[in-house]
């Protein structure tokens, strides 16, 4: 019992932050999905969901409602207890590998770990075990293939993402997150600069790994249904898609950690930009100020009152940006709250990419999935690793100006890589030419 | 206190899993119960400050190793693999190696006494003020050791290339 008191007394601040993100994490991935949604149908100029509330505003709490009573279906012929763990498993790493991210110089779970984004990356890779047993506990045809193509794509672009990591991590020699973000306060620039070859790559493999378009093969519905979750349903469904976009959220701390400055204001060294600090409370002000102008325009008086009260949570936000500029005692927060806002900000752009490379490209053949990954982007991450370390070798030893190094490795990596793509130009039109069709095992 | 608890708990289910693991006659199920395993030793290494050794751990042999058993395990037809004639002296080439293990336990644990502290542990420190070891891990592996180093990377890119080009030629023969 005195162990137990002396844990709580430890260690209650992680645990709190813990129920915290496990309780707001399925929020946030709700609203991620209405958010694409609208995007969506946006860019196909149609309005998206409309009946639930203002604007949809309601919508995914709706659609958690109807997943947590439909009906939890497991088929007769699946192997019942990996059929339980598999979506528990995907999900549980995700959430657990955002227990090391900082989303501000004071928002964070764990400790300042030392092997921090090793940590996130590893933890985080667990979840594919998830969708590889799910699809073999299915005992379906199309689960399984879902769950081989999900392996092999795995496999392939966890390699290049990886690499991609190595060249920011050179850039800041350390492993430890707050001092990845604090390497590019000092060097006054954000890594994505230094190493934009890294960054590109990373972006790719990042795409891949959460299974989205245009590499969402393991669940590409014209060809598999749904893929590995085909066979479920209700909350085991809710699960897995839960653990999707939780791993959405983690791909893009771990790049923004690494290549876009963390939690860096823009030019967070330059004094004369210090009224960039100001814009928080602004942004989201004016936020608050469109849901009012929104509100007048409203039909149903419900919808009406929902607009004020976003606006009126907006203000209430603003306002605790306000605060610690006015009162003295409060100064304290402002760097925490001013990093969450850039932290979230940098998050929210890399997702948008995420989804706005969805509705704007076609699925992959699996073969050019394959040849993307093996002779283009694994062979781009080594040569650009080894530019970095050039780099870096050249202003240590030979004192070259750090621009001038990077400028010169980048163009010879970006050379190797039009290289690239013409050798598999060259080898693809020599195989289209030699056999009319080409068989792949993987493509099912 | 809190360590031991925590030594007790993990060491508990690796135990377990293992037994699970060897028993069960689903090979899924024994690769699961291998994950859990593996997944119990990350924790002992981290309960013992090792937490270089405890990612490294996750992301080899759970994340990658594992990975792979288990995409050959769906590619393999189980039905079919499971009737053919396996290995018949692998209960006596086990119970061999379990023998030896269990002698070099013993040894170790009636010796323990009279063995040499040093032969053990350099100096003990306590956990929590361990230098973080990734830095003394790179510290060690690129400067005192950088030849071994190198030529286990070699050996490993040998290994390798002599895989791929195996593999290759056997597809050629086949075609042919």
């Amino acid at each position: 019992m005195t162990v137990l008191l002396q844990f709580l007394e430890t260690w209650w601040v992680q645990l709190v932050c813990g129920v915290v993100i496990v309780a707001v994490v399925p929020l946030i991935a709700g609203y991620v999905v209405l958010v694409e949604r609208k995007l969506m149908a946006d860019m196909q100029a149609r309005l998206g969901p409309m009946r639930v509330g203002p604007h949809g505003l309601l919508q995914p709490i709706a659609d958690a409602l109807k997943l947590l009573i439909k009906e939890d279906i497991i088929p007769r012929d699946a192997d019942a207890l990996i059929f339980w763990l598999a979506p528990v498993l995907s999900m549980t790493a995700a959430l657990t590998s955002m227990g090391a991210i900082y989303f501000g110089p004071s928002f964070r779970v764990a400790e300042d770990i030392n092997i921090g984004i090793l940590f996130i990356i590893g933890v985080s890779s667990l979840g594919f075990l998830g969708i590889i047993l799910g699809g073999w506990a299915s005992n379906s045809h199309y689960s399984i293939i879902g769950a081989v193509r999900s392996t092999a794509q795995l496999v392939s672009y966890e390699t290049a993402g990886g690499l991609a990591i190595i060249s920011a991590l050179l850039l800041s020699g350390t492993l430890r997150v707050s001092a990845i973000v604090d390497a590019q306060a000092s060097n006054h620039m954000w890594f994505i600069f230094m190493a934009p070859v890294g960054f590109f790559t990373y972006l790719v493999a990042s795409i891949a790994e959460t299974n989205r378009a245009p590499f969402d093969l393991p669940e590409a519905e014209s060809e598999l249904v749904a893929g590995y979750m085909t066979e479920y349903s209700g909350f085991r469904w809710a699960l897995y898609f839960l653990g999707e976009y939780a791993n959405m959220i983690v791909v893009a701390s771990i790049a923004t950690t690494l290549f876009l400055g963390g939690w860096l204001r823009p030019f967070p060294n330059v004094h004369w930009l210090n009224w960039i600090d100001l814009l928080p409370p602004l942004v989201i002000a004016a936020v608050g100020a469109y849901c009012v102008y929104r509100a007048g325009k409203q039909p149903v008086k419900v919808q009406v009152w929902f607009m004020w009260a976003v606006a009126l949570s907006c203000f209430a936000i603003a306002v605790l940006y306000v605060l610690p500029w006015l009162v003295q005692p409060l100064r304290f927060a402002l760097p925490g709250l001013n990093g969450a806002f850039w932290f979230l900000l940098k998050i929210s752009g890399y997702i948008y990419i995420f989804m706005w490379l969805r509705f704007t490209l076609p699925r992959y053949r699996f073969d050019q999935l394959m040849h993307l990954g093996w002779y283009i982007l694994i062979p781009l991450a080594i040569v650009n690793v080894f530019a970095v370390g050039v780099a870096l070798l050249l202003e240590a030893e030979f004192g070259w100006n750090r621009w001038i190094a990077m400028i010169v490795t980048t163009a010879c990596t970006l050379a190797v890589s039009i290289y690239l793509v013409r050798l598999q130009d060259k080898r693809s039109a020599a195989a289209s030419s030699a056999t009319a069709v080409t068989s792949d095992s993987y493509a099912g | 206190m809190l360590d031991s608890i925590l030594f007790y708990f993990f060491a508990g289910v690796a135990v377990l899993s293992a037994a699970l693991m060897v028993t069960r006659r689903n090979i899924m199920h024994s690769a699961v119960f291998l994950v859990t395993t593996l997944l119990a030793i990350a924790g002992i290494f981290l309960q013992l400050r090792a937490e270089f050794l405890f990612i490294t751990q996750i992301i080899v042999y759970v994340g990658g190793i594992m990975v792979l058993f288990i995409f050959v395990i769906m590619l393999v037809r189980l039905d079919v693999a499971l009737h053919r004639v396996r290995f018949r002296l692998q209960k006596f080439v086990a119970s061999l190696v379990v023998l030896a293990l269990a002698l070099e336990l013993v040894v170790i644990l009636a010796l323990a006494d009279k063995l040499p502290a040093s032969l053990f542990m350099k100096e003990s420190v306590a956990a929590n003020h361990l230098p973080p070891n990734s830095e003394a891990l790179a510290g060690s592996l690129f400067s005192s050791y950088l030849l071994p180093f190198e030529i286990a990377s070699v050996l490993l890119l040998v290994a390798m290339v002599g895989a791929v080009v195996m593999a290759k030629s056997r597809r050629r023969s086949e075609e042919s």
